[in-house]
């Protein structure tokens, strides 16, 4: 009767952890899909916020989209990939996720690296400037250096969004963890819906663990990390 | 979604605008009690962590675990206890605000300069008075802040709580999905969208009619 | 009506010990009432930490200080820091209230009728200088640093106490602005009768707003004397220090030249000589005489003459006892 038993004999059974539907594959396709996504994002938002933080430019821009971005319901971005996706022929499942994921991820990615060039003590970069360092220069020895640690506090906060919302792909037919819970729901398997949920959470702490941890040991010496 | 349909057809939002009003109802009311009751738990939480310094990292550190836990997984913890309900739904929804509350509280508080508690105590306030005339007014520009992000958190969330049978305007995304029917999907996501741009403007009001002295020259 | 209104404040013995550190050692002192007592010394020597123990923002580890005889530890603190007036560097106006609504403070604390709270508040802007109709409504954003001082001192004054600590009030505004609130809060203090405990680190402050200076160093009180002695007879090496080595001029500018007893006069030297009145400090009688080169001054008083003044006799005001 208890929900922890049977959770627990859910998570003992060996059939569980086989096959295409046991737990590794689905883990590895929660992370495949996460890993994906804020590598997408990476590669779209870094360099865009590294020139606007350089040269201080659309910071109101940067700023306010950390703001949209949290207005977005990731449900309805679930949609909007669905929408996307479709037409393109690209089917269910991976496809639509990925393209709710990844402009989740972009917003907080690009925003604290935003903050984080502009944030450098201007007197620093004034000095580098004036002792004749290049502005690739600069931004290479002294920006990114010394904002590390807040860049990679947004590319965590990222990270965390997209694992969670990764979740929601089992509703258009996509892997990852989210199945189970999906399909605990449907089938009112509970011992399924929680164990799945159980994965879930732990994947989504770890993740926000080690990137704050990524993120104090970046911190270059002489510097105290910001929290 | 299907070839040769229309992105939006009017001809069902008319036909639906009845279901359309009660959703949105539905969002208001799941996003303003998340929010009151996210509120009265984040003061509580916030004073103890404030007058037992000990307790702040315990306080703040279980309310960031809960705020990373996806919410669809927070959703599937509840469920076998309290089943595809309302009351499913607002733990959740409770659960997320808490973080950002509570952090606005405290550092709102913290942050009233110490020369305006020094004379405030030096003038003969009780701790009392100091904490309910001086404290709380000053921080609540901080304060607003965290409801309004709380605020946006939620309507987004709110969303989300469709799986568990609520939604508000959720179930027309959801609906949208199933069906591969882009007008309820439009119809969800916009709204919500809109919803909280609203929401978001109007707490600013609030926020500036209640803290006249922020805004000076 | 002014000489009753002050407190007379004693301090017996009172020591704050912080674990090993001693901040305040054994201090004992009287602030006769409706007198201004200035304590003084660099920072670290425990004079804000003695101030904050008259309304005990700090307790005292041991000793007592008693107002008007009355032990403060024997009495509530919210009590009895509503019966003190308290203004400090950085003003601690309420940023969230009107100048009336700062105020009013203290009054509406001690539940004041609204429309005694209203006079009273527009009494003492007028006594401060602002124009009540034009400012009352006006938040400490809107203030410049000299009014937002004036608000904190006439905030402390508000229900008329009969004892003011001020911490280093004056400190954070500039020179000329310091000067201006400086004569101000003379005046007002002279007409109030209200017995004040000030700390400085600044000795000319001292001697300018002190009826009493009580120098500290280390936690000790060195010397407690009228400003005058002060700088004629430092204690020690280091107040004589710490009022500096020009304390013979500024002793000057305590002295009056009425207060000198006046040469005869010479008549033969008279023609030229620059005019001075009995009520000229010393020190601007030297800088009168210095810039119109001359050795000696008539004093009159109207157009009577007193006697002459010179510089032979402003010289030996100058040479002050070395300490002992």
């Amino acid at each position: 009767m208890t929900i922890f038993g049977d959770v627990a004999r859910w998570f003992a059974d060996p059939a569980h952890w086989q096959g295409s539907h046991g737990i590794p594959v689905r883990v590895l396709e929660h992370l495949e899909l996460s890993g994906l996504a804020v590598a997408i994002a990476l590669v779209i938002a870094v360099p865009v916020a590294l020139y606007l933080g350089h040269t201080g430019r659309g910071g109101f821009i940067a700023i306010n989209l950390a703001n949209i971005g949290r207005a977005l319901p990731s449900l309805a971005l679930i949609g909007l990939g669905l929408a996307i996706a479709i037409p393109l022929g690209l089917g269910l499942g991976f496809w639509p996720t990925m393209f709710a994921l990844v402009p989740l991820a972009i917003p907080p990615i690009m925003t604290n690296t935003f903050v984080a060039i502009r944030e450098v003590d201007r007197d620093v970069v004034d000095a580098a400037r004036g002792m004749g360092l290049k502005e690739s220069e600069i931004l290479g020895t002294i920006e990114i250096p010394l904002g590390l640690p807040l860049m990679l506090g947004g590319i965590g906060t990222a990270a965390v969004n997209v694992v969670a919302t990764a979740t929601l792909g089992a509703i258009v037919a996509g892997g990852a963890l989210g199945r189970f819970i999906v399909d605990g729901l449907a089938l009112q398997e509970y011992d399924q819906l929680v164990a799945g949920a159980l994965l879930v959470a732990l994947l989504a702490i770890l993740t926000e663990v080690a990137f704050a941890a990524l993120a104090r040991a970046s911190a270059p010496p002489g510097m105290t990390v910001s929290p | 979604m299907t070839p040769g349909e229309p992105l939006i057809r009017w001809d069902w939002i008319a036909s639906h605008a009845g279901e359309i009003s009660l959703r949105i109802g539905e969002h208001l009311e799941l996003t303003v009690i998340a929010v009151v009751v996210g509120l009265v738990i984040a003061f509580g939480l916030a004073f103890v962590a404030l007058r037992l310094p000990a307790l702040s990292a315990p306080i703040t550190g279980t309310a960031g675990i809960l705020y990373t836990i996806p919410s669809l997984a927070l959703f599937a913890f509840l469920v076998p206890h309290t089943g595809l309900s309302v009351l499913t739904a607002e733990i959740g929804l409770v659960s997320y605000t808490l973080l950002i509350l509570i952090r606005n509280i405290i550092s709102g508080i913290r942050g009233v300069p110490s020369d305006v508690r020094d004379a405030a105590l030096g003038m003969g306030y009780t701790p009392q008075q100091i904490l309910w005339r001086i404290e709380l007014p000053l921080a609540l520009a901080v304060i607003f802040a965290g409801i309004r992000v709380a605020t946006i958190t939620t309507i987004g969330l709110v969303t989300v709580t469709a799986l568990i049978g609520q939604g508000g305007l959720g179930y027309f995304i959801l609906l949208g999905i199933q069906l591969f029917f882009s007008t309820p999907l439009l119809v969800g996501a916009l709204g919500s969208i809109t919803f909280a741009v609203v929401a978001d403007g109007a707490l600013v009001l609030v926020q500036r009619a209640l803290t006249p002295w922020t805004r000076l020259r | 009506m002014a000489e009753s209104r002050g407190a007379t404040v004693e301090f017996r013995s009172v020591t704050k010990r912080y674990g090993d550190t001693i901040a305040v050692d054994r201090l004992s002192f009287t602030v006769p009432a409706g007198r201004i007592c200035v304590l003084v010394g660099p920072s670290g020597c425990g004079k804000t930490t003695s101030l904050r123990m008259v309304n005990r923002l700090i307790e005292p580890t041991s000793g007592e200080i008693l107002i008007d005889g009355q032990n403060v530890l024997a009495e509530d603190p919210t009590q009895l820091r509503r019966r003190i007036g308290y203004v400090i560097q950085q003003t601690g106006l309420f940023p969230h209230q009107t100048v009336a609504d700062n105020i009013a403070t203290v009054p509406r604390l001690l539940g004041w009728p609204k429309e005694r709270i209203q006079l009273r508040v527009d009494e003492l802007m007028k006594l401060i200088g602002l124009d009540p109709g034009r400012m009352r409504r006006r938040y400490p954003a809107q203030l410049s640093g000299g009014e937002r001082q004036r608000v904190g001192v006439a905030r402390a004054m508000a229900a008329e106490p009969p004892l003011m600590l001020m911490d280093e009030p004056f400190a954070a505004v500039d020179p000329i602005v310091r000067e201006r609130l400086q004569n101000e809060f003379l005046r007002l203090q002279r007409a109030q009768g209200i017995t004040v405990i000030f700390v400085t680190h600044d000795i000319d402050e001292a001697i300018k707003l002190g009826d009493r200076v009580a120098v500290m160093r280390l936690g000790h009180l060195v010397q407690y004397a009228p400003p005058g002695e002060l700088l004629a007879r430092p204690a020690d090496d280091f107040v004589a220090k710490f009022v500096g080595s020009d304390r013979g001029l500024k002793r000057l500018s305590l002295l009056t030249v009425g207060g000198v007893e006046l040469a005869p006069l010479d008549r033969a030297k008279l023609d030229g000589a620059p005019v001075l009145s009995p009520s000229m400090s010393l020190r601007d009688a030297l800088a009168v005489m210095l810039s119109s080169e001359a050795q000696e001054a008539t004093v009159m008083e109207g157009d009577r003459y007193l006697g002459a003044l010179t510089l032979q006799q402003i010289g030996r005001m100058l040479r002050v006892d070395e300490p002992a």
